[in-house]
């Protein structure tokens, strides 16, 4: 029995290869990448980067289709991406078993919402299980392909950042090899959701749920440990660990299956102990539904419907409520008024670069989106106006223009895997409907926030291997942009005159920066540079790049002007300083030296 | 150390390979015949931002997050940030600090201000606060990234966990052609706790 620490992803990645998942894609997102990471791992299983969450989604759905156990995993905010096949193959059923994970992010550590994903199994009404550590994410899997060939039905298995991330123990089996199901002819009045047979089908939908409501009552997925019967506590994923924690003695039902609820279950519960309470992260999903079966139930009267819980934060509100005594006062405090970190663009990072010409604007809208260069929009950059989701900097910065009139002095900045990911159709729009705005895709040549995945434009795949590259420049044409610039941001002078007078063009055009993320695939080595403080005159300009190299010196100038002197550590050489540097004072150190 | 569940909170700057040190230490929990957990959050805090990883081992581990006031050990890989995490400080728990400074860009650049001695505020407010000077140990060993393996070793005197398994996970968990390296400033970090 050999015994493993996994993250709740590496888990999901084990369980998939244990009970035999054939087939797995994703798109990258805070906290699911790892999981298709982990896949990658496992030469049984077909694994690949998919380009947007739905393509993700509708391919594994096709490989469930022919025969294969199958699984697609997401960020929370992925399946809104995924959420149009999602809907309707909860109507048709599956072929092989095929989970989808969602990976939600309370208390949004790396995301722009913090959307309660439990209710999309609700709405889309397929069965959801919940691990509360990487043991069971693990486990679930094999659980949730069983339910899913079972019940014919799309699984969802939600995780949260704390189970994704975390790491706990699990037990590593070996693979069961499951052949591929039906793999002959495709049942069509099941996977043709024409109006009359959809409309069969949801009838057999509503069939299905019953028979799932019947399965949770009996599943090991959700258990009783009875325990002190003035409380008993209802809860399911990361929030059971922390409740056994503050309270290892209380009643609990634990619930790993969350959808459908098992009402005769809860029932039982609730009449063996003197309270019953709810505890759950985000929105009162199963308080709710609870509270609808016409029994009395707490919850959200006790702990907050914002932000992930912790212990801390559920030993707190139990003793708000009366029921646990206060923690004592920590001895120590935190020193408060610390200098933050806010995160920040690397030193030779080539956004660093296309925002110092933005910043030579007036007056500019600028519309933002998904990736490091979101964080353009903190201090010292400031330039970003606008940030929702995936790919809306396009549409975004098209409409601000349709409320303007004007298109002028209207920029919309996304980097190359947000592109391809859905901001090509946003650019098609803008094309058909005669937007005049500028478009700059910021290309670094790979999925650099997440931490440095291929995409269809890097070269490469999942695996690594080499793969067809699309060229964005070309792609732009081809849709129909006339004016579209291949340019280098760290050649300042010249890229500031292409942005500048794209800007004020009455046209449409794309402006393709391209320079390689410094980090991925590879840190980069190139030479690095130097400020000549002889001749440094503290003018300040490079440092208005807010690259993190570019220090202020100790010397000043006679007018008492701080000079640069960069920091030889973190200079990764992309040259840009010295493109801006108006007397020449930076340049390469010689080799050697 | 008086639960028997050991709390150890490591804090410190993105890049400074604080994830790899909560997984040696789990693992050497795991090898020791405990059950472990750890967490942290990965994501936008990679880019120079703040960072934390809690691990916890004992018997049983329910809670892969430490309470405020309950952590036996603050690791702390630089030296302000051991200030930012106090409140989650046993009454009798221990603080090993990196005396390391890392200035961030917006300190650097006037926007905010860098505490101007760090280590004195702690030594004011964790009188028993061991300070390592694992930067420049590491600098003397040759490379910077060592540091890790000299703070892993200081804490390896203060833990129940075997120290065989220590190094034997150590030695397994950094890259292979920085082990000897690795396992000699992880000595260096003991001898300085042995003194």
């Amino acid at each position: 029995m050999t015994k493993k620490l996994l993250s709740g992803d590496e888990a999901i990645a084990r369980g998939a290869w244990e009970y035999g998942v054939r087939f797995a894609s994703a798109y990258p997102g805070t906290p699911s990448t790892e999981i298709l990471e982990a896949v990658a791992q496992y030469r049984e299983i077909e694994a690949q980067w998919s380009t947007n969450e739905k393509v993700a989604f509708e391919i594994a759905m096709g490989a469930s289709i022919g025969g294969a156990r199958t699984l697609v995993a997401m960020k929370h905010v992925g399946v809104n991406v995924a959420a149009d096949p999602l809907m309707t193959f909860a109507y048709t059923g599956v072929n092989g078993g095929f989970i989808l994970v969602s990976a939600d992010d309370p208390s949004m550590h790396s995301s722009q919402n913090e959307q309660d994903n439990r209710r999309f199994a609700a709405f889309a009404r397929i069965p959801m299980l919940e691990p509360s550590d990487s043991a069971e994410a693990k486990d679930f899997v094999g659980a949730a392909l069983e339910i899913s060939e079972t019940f014919d039905s799309p699984v969802m298995l939600r995780i949260t950042t704390r189970t994704a991330h975390g790491k706990s123990v699990a037990v590593l089996g070996e693979r069961q090899e499951h052949a591929l199901r039906n793999p002959g002819k495709i049942d069509r009045e099941k996977f043709v959701m024409l109006p009359m047979y959809a409309r069969r089908r949801r009838v057999v939908i509503a069939e299905r749920e019953q028979r799932l409501a019947q399965f949770a009552e009996e599943t090991p997925l959700n258990r009783i440990e009875p325990g002190d019967r003035r409380v008993g506590f209802v809860t399911s994923g990361g929030a059971y660990a922390y409740v056994k924690e503050v309270w290892p003695g209380a009643s609990f039902l634990k619930l790993g299956l969350t959808n459908p609820i098992p009402a005769g279950m809860i029932r039982r519960f609730a009449a063996s102990v003197d309270r019953l309470i709810v505890v759950e992260e985000l929105d009162p999903y199963l308080e709710e539904q609870i509270r609808i079966l016409g029994l009395p139930v707490e919850g959200k009267s006790i702990f907050p419907a914002i932000g992930e819980l912790t212990p801390d934060i559920v030993r707190a509100c139990l003793a708000k409520a009366g029921l646990l005594e206060a923690a004592a006062a920590p001895t120590h405090a935190a020193v408060d008024g610390l200098t933050p970190r806010p995160p920040a663009m690397c030193p030779g990072c080539p956004h660093l670069g296309m925002y110092l010409a933005l910043g030579k604007l007036r007056d500019a809208t600028i519309t933002g989106d998904i990736g490091c260069y979101t964080l353009g929009a903190l201090p010292p950059v400031n330039a970003l106006d606008t940030c929702i989701c995936m790919g809306a900097s396009i549409g975004t910065a098209v409409g601000i223009q349709k409320a303007r009139g004007d298109g002028k002095n209207i920029v919309a900045v996304i980097g190359d895997s947000t592109f391809l990911h859905s901001g090509i159709t946003g650019l098609l729009d803008a094309i058909y409907n005669k937007s005049t705005i500028t478009i700059i895709i910021s290309n670094n040549g790979i999925t650099a926030m997440t931490g440095g995945q291929e995409h269809a434009a890097s070269g490469h795949n999942l695996r690594g291997e080499p793969t067809y590259s699309v060229d964005l420049v070309a792609l732009c044409k081809g849709l129909g942009v006339e004016h579209v610039f291949a340019a280098d941001p760290t050649d300042h002078k010249a890229f500031s005159q292409l942005v500048k007078r794209e800007t004020q063009a009455d046209h449409l055009s794309v402006i393709v920066s391209s320079q390689p993320c410094v980090l991925y695939p590879q840190k980069v080595k190139r030479g690095k540079y130097a400020v000549d403080a002889e001749i440094c005159i503290g003018c300040g300009a490079c440092r208005k790049s807010a690259c993190p190299a570019l220090l202020k010196s100790d010397q000043k100038t006679a007018k008492g002007h701080f000079k640069t002197v960069i920091d030889g550590e973190l200079c990764t050489g992309c040259g840009l300083c010295a493109s801006v540097c108006p007397v020449s004072a930076i340049q390469p150190v010689a080799k050697g030296v | 150390m008086t639960t028997p569940t050991t709390n150890i909170l490591l804090v410190g700057v993105g890049g400074q390979g604080i994830i790899l040190a909560s997984e040696i230490i789990s693992e050497t929990a795991l090898r020791s015949g405990l059950d472990a957990k750890k967490s942290e959050v990965h994501g936008m805090s990679q880019r120079g931002g703040v960072v934390s990883s809690h691990v916890r081992f004992g018997p049983v581990v329910h809670s892969p997050l430490i309470e405020e006031g309950r952590a036996d050990v603050i690791l702390s890989f630089e030296i302000l940030e051991s200030l930012r995490w106090l409140n989650f400080l046993a009454p009798a728990g221990a603080v090993l600090a990196n005396t390391q400074k890392i200035v961030p860009p917006i300190a650097a650049a006037g926007l905010t201000t860098y505490l101007a001695d760090p280590a004195a505020e702690l030594t004011a407010r964790v009188p028993g606060a061991v300070l390592v000077p694992a930067d420049a140990i590491a600098r003397e060993l040759g490379n910077t990234r060592l540091v890790n393996s000299v703070m892993l070793g200081v804490l390896s005197t203060m833990t129940p966990l075997a120290e065989d398994a220590w190094r034997a996970v150590v030695a397994e968990f950094v890259p292979a052609k920085a082990r000897d390296a690795n396992l000699a400033a992880f000595e260096r970090g003991r001898a300085l706790r042995a003194r």
